[in-house]
């Protein structure tokens, strides 16, 4: 690999660890570039869950890296390589990036199935094991601009022993080092770019050896994972983090796998991370939910007084705490969001969220929305999806703004904000 | 041509009749039908539905949106598809939200947010085929509902109130449904008092100048009882008729006689719904036989079993042998689905996600809403007969395996295939 064409360029860099940029030299022809910090689209298979081209294209802004999994690919492997031209032409997907990942970060996979020379994905049929040899052969099909190398990731469970940890490390090195070997005799992936993966579960400095050993080699960025939601408090987390970046060269991009939740993603752009997934939004619809977090820090008058009265905000008296102390199920709802099912919707007529510019927010209004969700209709998902991809993608647009404008301090509190009152209300 | 209606001097006065024939000259519908063209060899013809929200080119196909939605389709998409009306279900939507909660979103209209025309069933319908422990009496269908065990009575009255409270362009009176198996006196019991509700159902409309009350056909499989309800229905002022109690595991024989026998005896500037049918083939006879509007549940619901249709009858996405395919559904369909998409990533995108039914829902939409307006064309071009030729050998591969009822019913109209 004769250097990598993906570059980060920095805007703005404050206190040394939140980064604004942008990530240029994307896709084959190195010319799309992406704004960080940022996110990825979350798809199944190519496709944004319930959406089609259609509904999709409604959202404007979408970023421009679309986000598949070898969990979803694996088992296709032979249409794929009989088709020849790639993944993103096979699944009709014409002007996005693509980004190929080992895993789904929304349907983690049971433990136990790695060995010294295999990791295991689950698709609809089961597991499939995976060599280095066929995770190659894999992307030499699926032909993404950018792919995470292969990695033992088993060690996001609390109680992980060190000694596992360490074997961990040393796999996922030895599994780029050899992805790297294939993958620079493969003419079809030049100009392909490889991320390494960062292992070490929750002990420092297996962190930081991993993170040490990875940067030697020759990738255009990293994966930091099993760090995800679930696996630890974002203390750890953010020290885990910090320790990590340090040993990290400043213009390779950083991609946090398994975070979504926007007072997560807050606090890891603030440790150093550039890149997100976007499974959050899906996770949310899932539930029946709404994202309704408050996100807006451009100055609004009428909204200064509002404040300035002790106006309560729409949404804030609306969540419903809990998820928060739930550190294990990620399905459980958080206080981001709300529950469209509850029986105080039924006949709301606003929309999910008042002056939401999404398809779903200018056509519909929550008593619709509940009752497509308690008669089971499948537009329920799809408007949801719309509104919480919408929503989601904004709150990342407005924390480069936040960046940009050192506002971050002011979108910290707007974004957590509802939840301080929660905890106010509850007691 | 708005609404003729002859009346006053030969009103027949069978004992049905005497409760409450509100017949008044030229009463203003909001509906009116010109009729565009006819073909000259078959009783198909081409019209112009004038409706509240706008005007239904026929023969149309009227998808289902049972709940208040298209199964995972978009009001715009659908939109976007040129679907002119589509349904609701009374009996559904009466159930949840509720009729109140609809009226103050401003109708079934405001609350799906669907800005063009509805058809709503009379909810009877539902009531007799899902609900086990209904009763039908003169006062109405008596039935416990599902969700709470209370106990309903679903009237005359009641079900125009409901779709008075949904505001559909087009209501369906309540009709007293047998299934279309059953014979004997029941069956004829059925017919009078279908009659009966009509005018009970007239009666409690509140909005004619604003909802169209269709009657509906009834008499089961009997030309006599059929006959009787033409008679009596066309007598009353309403704005359309529907032929009912078909579609419903009948004989295809017994189905398209009783479909052609109705047709006979219908106003000609009236349009006839034939309530139930969506299979291409029935559609393309049907019109044939002079039906205008249809509905159907099935186009939407087998394609959430992965079966596309398409001119040479249906597709099943999610067979094997389709895993490797790189052509769209049809080559010649240009449906969203079809201009993106193939079947091999179709195939497999039904292991991953549910969008891959929306495919195929939409795929099935536009290929019920292309067939009819080629109808259309065919019978405002002059060609209609060629047209069914052409479309039923493209759907069988052969000529022995054209259905003997459809090859019947199409002499019966002067078509002959080769």
């Amino acid at each position: 690999m004769a250097g990598s064409r993906m570059k980060l360029e920095f805007s703005r860099v404050i206190q040394g660890r939140s980064r604004l940029g942008v990530l240029k030299g994307l896709g084959r022809n190195g010319q799309d570039s992406m704004e960080v910090p940022g996110c990825l689209l979350y798809t199944h298979f190519g496709t944004v869950p319930h959406l089609t081209q259609d509904t999709l294209h409604t959202l404007s802004n979408l970023p421009s890296v679309t986000q598949v999994t070898l969990s979803n690919i694996a088992e296709h492997q032979e249409v794929l390589e009989e088709f020849k031209d790639g993944f993103r032409k096979f699944a009709g997907l014409h002007d996005t990036l693509l980004y190929c990942s080992l895993h789904d970060p929304a349907a983690p996979c049971p433990t136990g199935y790695t060995t010294n020379k295999t990791v295991s994905v689950w698709g609809s049929g089961g597991r499939i094991e995976l060599t280095v040899a066929k995770f190659m052969a894999l992307q030499k099909i699926v032909q993404p601009d950018w792919y995470q190398s292969m990695a033992d990731g088993e060690t996001w469970q609390n109680n992980t022993s060190r000694k596992r940890v360490r074997k961990s490390v040393d796999r996922t090195l030895t599994h780029l080092d050899e992805c790297l070997v294939v993958h620079q005799n493969s003419q079809e992936l030049d100009g392909v770019e490889v991320f390494g993966v960062v292992e070490g579960g929750d002990i420092l400095e297996e962190r930081v050896r991993s993170a040490r050993e990875t940067a030697k080699r020759p990738v255009a960025g990293f994966c930091l994972d099993g760090l995800q939601t679930g696996s630890m408090d974002q203390t750890l987390r953010t020290q885990l983090i910090a320790a990590v970046t340090k040993e990290l060269p400043e213009d390779k991009p950083r991609l946090l796998q398994g975070v979504g939740r926007p007072d997560e993603v807050l606090a890891c752009v603030e440790a150093g991370m550039d890149l997100f997934e976007s499974f959050f939004p899906f996770q949310v619809t899932e539930r029946g939910c709404a994202l309704c977090f408050d996100f807006n820090i451009s100055p609004d008058p009428e909204r200064a007084v509002l404040e300035l009265n002790g106006g309560e905000r729409d949404t804030a008296g609306e969540t419903q705490p809990n998820g928060d102390h739930n550190l294990d199920d990620q399905t459980q709802m958080t206080s981001f969001e709300i529950d469209l099912k509850d029986k105080r919707y039924q006949d709301d007529f606003r929309p999910l969220v008042e002056g939401c510019g999404c398809y779903c927010c200018k056509n519909h209004q929550r008593a619709y929305l509940h009752h497509l969700l308690v008669t089971n209709e499948l537009l329920a998902g799809v408007l949801l999806m719309i509104h919480n991809t919408a929503h989601y993608h904004g709150f990342f647009g407005a924390l480069r703004e936040a960046l940009a404008n050192d506002q971050l301090d002011l979108l910290k509190d707007r974004v957590l904000r509802g939840r301080g009152g929660q905890t106010e209300r509850k007691e | 041509m708005a609404a003729v209606i002859e009346c006053g001097a030969d009103i027949d006065t069978t004992p049905e009749n005497h409760m409450s024939l509100k017949k008044t000259l030229s009463s203003a519908s909001p509906l009116t039908l010109r009729i565009v063209a006819e073909c000259s060899v078959t009783k198909a013809r081409a019209c112009d539905l004038v409706l509240p929200h706008c005007t239904v080119s026929t023969p149309v196909f009227m998808p289902v949106g049972t709940q208040g939605t298209l199964k995972g389709i978009t009001v715009d998409q659908l939109e976007g598809l040129g679907c002119q009306i589509c349904l609701g279900n009374t009996y559904h939507l009466g159930m949840r939200p509720g009729p109140d909660l609809i009226e103050k979103a401003n109708g079934l209209h405001g609350f799906m947010n669907w800005k063009r025309n509805l058809l709503t069933d009379s909810g009877g319908f539902q009531m007799v085929s899902l609900v086990e422990l209904s009763e039908v009496t003169e006062e109405g269908v008596k039935f416990k509902s599902p969700y709470d065990g209370k106990e309903i009575l679903l009237s005359p009255e009641k079900s125009i109130s409901i779709q008075n409270s949904l505001g559909s362009d087009i209501m369906m009176q309540l009709d007293d449904v047998v299934s279309s198996t059953v014979t004997g006196p029941r069956v004829e019991e059925a017919m009078h008092r279908s009659i009966r509700w009509l005018d009970r159902c007239i009666a409690a409309n509140k909005n004619p100048d604003k909802q169209n009350l269709f009657a509906i056909i009834q008499g089961g499989l009997n030309a006599d009882l059929r006959k009787t309800c033409l008679d009596e229905m066309t007598k009353r002022d309403v704005p359309g008729f529907a032929i009912g109690g078909l579609s419903g595991g009948e004989e295809k024989d017994d189905f398209w006689r009783m479909v052609t026998l109705s047709t006979d005896h219908l106003p000609r500037e009236k349009p006839r719904y034939l309530m139930g049918v969506g299979y291409a083939v029935d559609l393309v006879v049907c019109v044939a036989l002079g039906c205008d509007m249809f509905d159907c549940v099935f186009p939407t619901r087998t394609a959430r079993f992965g079966s596309a249709l398409v001119p040479w009858g249906s597709l099943q996405v999610k067979h094997k042998q389709y895993a490797k395919d790189l052509q769209p559904i049809d080559p010649d369909c240009k449906c969203p689905t079809c201009k993106r998409h193939s079947r091999a990533y179709l195939h497999a995108l039904f292991k991953s996600d549910t969008a891959a039914m929306h495919h195929i829902t939409i795929h099935n939409i536009a290929y019920q809403l292309t067939l009819m307006r080629s109808v259309r064309q065919s019978i405002v071009e002059g060609h209609f007969p060629e047209f069914i030729r052409t479309f039923m050998k493209r759907m069988f591969p052969s000529r022995d395996q054209y259905p003997s009822w459809a090859v019947d019913a199409l002499a019966s109209v002067n078509v002959t295939l080769e």
